[in-house]
């Protein structure tokens, strides 16, 4: 065992009935790291997150958090790991205050004891202190969550998809809380759907139908992207796109906010060139006079599709 | 220790806050002895009588009042004619018809007719045995009198003294009181339904709601979970029985006759098996919804319907007779009324506590090992 | 002709203001996307507008009903879809089409051609018979959009419909939003995802109740100065005094 591994995976497996939920993941998460599992809906993130934290048992393939096996010393990792699941799990009828005091005397604390460590959050809806959390807005319900999970200053905190549903705002102070979190010391394993927080993350895993596609760090993700992407802007976008699927030289091609991101078949820096002016003459010929063309340089998203077959 | 205090000042914030729940949980016992007690009493009273008298003499003349005086009857009509008295069945405007035979004095053993309304068998038997008891009662007195009378005079015949009859005592419930089968009845439908239905209600909450999964992964203990869920619950049907019995006492006349004690002692040995049972739904029902059916049809059925609290058990199928000693209602409504009515002491129910304790013992033995420390 | 048309929209719970004079209209076609942060009152007003809530104050008029009085009309010229509850998920596809056709009033012959071309368009014609459930959430998203607008309303109200789904299939379902609004029917989204919000046509964002910009995603991101409409969504939002 690596020392400063503090979560271990290997070709760990889980079904439920049919369906498998996840197929021979493997994976080392070192100490301190904030790890990211970037996938949408059904890729097995919450079932990932399951059997690190004792809850479920794996079908086949070892797992261990801390050196301890996620089997036999289930006990022991319940003790030193913080779990936020995806529902904020919080007692609804319970006040802010309430729902903190709670779980950390659960947890054999007091809030006091580590108020340093949430108090960043904390202060933040501390002014509600006295409100139920079942009145709380989606991101003072996240904070209020975060709290609890902290509040006995896990060594690994586990946190399945706390931005989903999050408006950008509140999504970019979360990130910057977790930021505060790591410089602590605490070795952090979150998931979200949303493919523009990978760049947050010190590595991430793309993962899609309970598979692993990928692992690495953000910017060694996107170096692996082989093509030449383009960004391709024009004013009538949906026309447009319609055109650029229908250009023979052409890969895939996806809209991505204000451009349309394509990429082509040819993938020789030579042929490029010739291929991207004859997309120019292509257009052209097709009306259109407001067109620009631009190499960009691929997002996380844009690596995620490139991995999954065409659906 | 300071988990579990933690954990069960929660629970109470739950139940306390659920104002809607807990009102329903502290009226149910008044509303269901009040329901009982008064609005589906199955005792007689006041029922309609009518009388076709053949003879019209002193006799008859004093059976008819006795019986309009007794609480139990109200003289409807007196009828001249047997068709009267059928057209009053058929209107339902009576339930009991007392024919006189002419000359009803004079002939010492003419006998009555008694006719009933029998659409509800249960109480037309009861109806012409409270009548016939009447009857009897009036020919004993007049008997008693007669003896006295020919006792006096020398010359007269001492034959009709030589009549036995038999004295009818009711033990324990003198008056029929029906309270006296139904307090212990709903003191067992309400344990079963606050600890049972409630224990398992609320922890199903919580896996519904997901903080079961952040328990789970926490140092807490399983048991103290188990233990602050069951709490409150076991002190709500406290008072609950302490409600009941106030209400039977006070409101309606039952007494109280043996050890208070042991009477509370038997409740929570009785309220911990509810607890198990709830505990055993709980880690089969995934949905608070599942577990309020669960509860519903496994546990609150049998109480209603198998535990003699209703039908008496000696008149069930064989198979229902032995099916009604896995019911642990039947096992506490037998202590209950052999401790409260018949001031029994516990030497007396050792039979009925034993039973008790051994589905205690079951119960948590396999809610406990059922009782998961994972998802599934 | 606007489908869409409020003037001074308000919504007060006790003396909180959840929706704050709003005013703004919805083209017929017209892709308007309608953001805003947690808590700023888009759930609030999408509900005045589908009919399910009446306005404190104000005007609003939706497909040319009026939003006090005429809720049962309006009901029957909307479509509306929200990422939590779209389809029943123990009913099959066709069961699900056919509910939902038969709720809005389509007719036996109608509906089975419409079912058809649906199941034709999504590429679900093999999963016909498939319980709702099994389906993973991208396809759910892009049927339950289908029948949202199955029976051709004049506008369709999507609620953070593509949260969670995966990016090909994001995308997909932009694109069958581009065919409705083709097709005439006007679509009011809203969403968590920035790059959607350039897909639309016009939109608007919300910051404590009021809108406080509303124009093409091409002149706010000139106004603001801004790269793209992320940065122009954190340059409203960050106002925000409220956390609801």
């Amino acid at each position: 065992m690596n020392k400063s591994n503090t979560i271990n995976l290997s070709g760990i497996h889980k079904n439920y009935g049919k369906v498998n939920a996840l197929q021979d993941i493997s994976l080392d998460i070192k100490s301190g790291e904030l790890f990211g599992l970037i996938g949408p809906d059904g890729a097995g993130k919450t079932t990932l997150f399951r059997i690190l934290t004792t809850l479920l048992l794996p079908d086949s393939g070892k797992a261990s958090v801390c050196g301890l096996d996620v089997v036999r010393d289930y006990r022991e990792i319940r003790r030193r790991v913080g779990y936020m699941p995806g529902r904020f799990s919080l007692y609804q009828d319970l006040t802010v205050e309430e729902n903190l005091t709670f779980f950390a005397t659960v947890f054999n604390t007091t809030i006091e004891e580590n108020y340093d460590l949430i108090r960043d959050i904390y202060i933040q809806i501390e002014p509600f202190k006295t409100r139920k959390a079942g009145k709380l807005s989606g991101g003072m319900k996240q904070k209020l969550a975060l709290s609890c999970a902290l509040i006995h200053r896990p060594e690994v905190l586990f946190l399945d998809e706390p931005t989903t549903g999050v408006d950008p705002v509140s999504r970019v102070e979360f990130w910057d809380m977790l930021d505060r979190l790591k410089q602590q010391g605490i070795t952090i394993l979150v998931s979200t759907p949303y493919m523009d927080e990978a760049s947050r993350c010190d590595r991430i895993a793309l993962m899609r139908t309970g598979k692993c596609l990928s692992v690495d760090t953000p910017a060694g993700i996107r170096s692996t992207f082989s093509r030449l992407l383009l960004a391709v802007r024009s004013a009538s976008m949906y026309r447009l796109l319609e055109d650029l699927r229908a250009f023979p030289g052409t890969y895939s091609c996806y809209a991505f906010g204000d451009a349309h991101h394509l990429t082509l078949k040819e993938e020789s820096d030579a042929g490029v060139s010739s291929v991207v002016s004859g997309l120019e003459t292509y257009l052209q010929a097709k009306g259109y006079t407001d067109v620009s063309i631009e190499s960009i340089k691929p997002t996380i998203e844009d690596c995620f599709m490139a991995l999954q077959p065409e659906a | 220790m300071k988990q579990f205090i933690s954990f069960l000042r929660k629970e109470f914030y739950h139940i306390f806050r659920d104002k809607r729940t807990m009102l329903i949980l502290l009226a149910m016992p008044v509303i269901l002895i009040v329901l009982f007690g008064y609005a589906i009493t199955t005792e007689i009273k006041s029922v309609q009588v009518a009388v076709l008298d053949q003879s019209r003499d002193e006799a008859t003349t004093r059976i008819i009042d006795r019986i309009g005086a007794s609480e139990y009857f109200e003289l409807y009509k007196v009828l001249d004619s047997y068709e009267e008295g059928e057209a009053l069945f058929r209107q339902g405007k009576i339930r009991l018809l007392l024919v006189f035979p002419p000359r009803y004095a004079s002939s010492s053993d003419a006998p009555v007719q008694l006719l009933a309304d029998a659409t509800d068998p249960n109480e037309a038997t009861q109806i012409t045995s409270y009548a016939t008891a009447i009857i009897s009662q009036w020919k004993m007195e007049r008997q008693s009198e007669m003896n006295a009378v020919t006792a006096q005079s020398p010359g007269g015949n001492g034959q009709l003294s030589a009549g036995i009859t038999p004295v009818v005592h009711l033990l324990y419930n003198p008056l029929m009181k029906g309270a006296y089968n139904f307090v212990p009845g709903v003191m067992g439908l309400i344990l079963m339904l606050i600890c049972a239905l409630m224990t398992s209600v609320g922890i199903v909450k919580e896996k519904e709601i997901g903080t079961m999964e952040v328990l789970l992964v926490s140092p807490m203990k399983p048991i103290y979970i188990i233990l602050a869920k069951a709490a409150p619950y076991l002190l709500l049907s406290l008072v609950n029985i302490i409600t009941i019995l106030a209400l039977s006492y006070f409101l309606l006349d039952v007494p109280i006759a043996g050890s208070l004690t042991l009477l509370i002692a038997i409740s929570i040995l009785y309220a911990l098996v509810a607890l198990c049972l709830g505990l055993l739904i709980s880690t089969i029902a995934n949905t608070q919804q599942a577990a309020m059916l669960v509860s519903a049809v496994v546990l609150m059925l049998p109480v209603m319907l198998l535990s003699g609290m209703v039908f008496p058990i000696e008149n069930m199928p064989v198979i229902l007779q032995w099916l009604s000693n896995i019911v642990p209602a039947k096992w506490y409504i037998i202590a209950v009324k052999d401790v409260m009515i018949k001031g029994l002491s516990a030497g007396a129910i050792w039979k009925e506590v034993s039973v008790l304790a051994f589905m205690v013992v079951v119960l948590i033995v396999v809610s406990v090992k059922r009782f998961k420390i994972r998802l599934e | 002709m606007n489908v869409i048309e409020t003037e001074n929209l308000t919504k007060r719970f006790g003396n909180f203001t959840a929706v704050d004079h709003i005013s703004f209209t919805v083209g017929e076609g017209e892709i308007f996307g309608f953001l805003g942060a947690n808590g700023a009152g888009k759930t609030t007003a999408m509900r005045m507008l589908c009919g399910l809530s009446v306005p404190t104050s104000g005007e609003a008029h939706v497909a040319g009903f009026d939003v006090y009085r005429e809720t049962e009309s309006i009901k029957k010229h909307i479509g509306y879809m929200s990422q939590k509850f779209s389809l029943y998920g123990d009913l099959k596809v066709w069961e699900n089409i056919r509910l939902f056709g038969g709720i809005y009033g389509l007719s036996g012959k109608q509906l089975a051609a419409k079912t058809d071309e649906l199941l034709r368009v999504l590429s679900l014609e093999s999963e016909r018979n498939t319980l709702v459930d099994a389906l993973p959430l991208g396809w759910k998203q892009k049927l339950a959009f289908s029948v949202a607008v199955l029976h051709e309303p004049r506008v369709v109200f999507l609620d953070e419909p593509t949260g969670g789904v995966d990016p090909v299939t994001r995308r997909q379902f932009w694109e069958l939003i581009y065919q409705a609004a083709e097709r005439g029917i006007t679509v009011f989204v809203t969403t968590h995802y920035m790059d959607e919000a350039e897909y639309c046509n016009r939109v608007s964002i919300m910051v404590d109740g009021k809108i406080e910009a509303l124009d093409s995603p091409q002149a706010l991101k000139s106004t603001f100065q801004a790269k793209n409409m992320n940065e122009v969504f954190h340059a409203l939002a960050r106002k925000a005094k409220r956390g609801e």
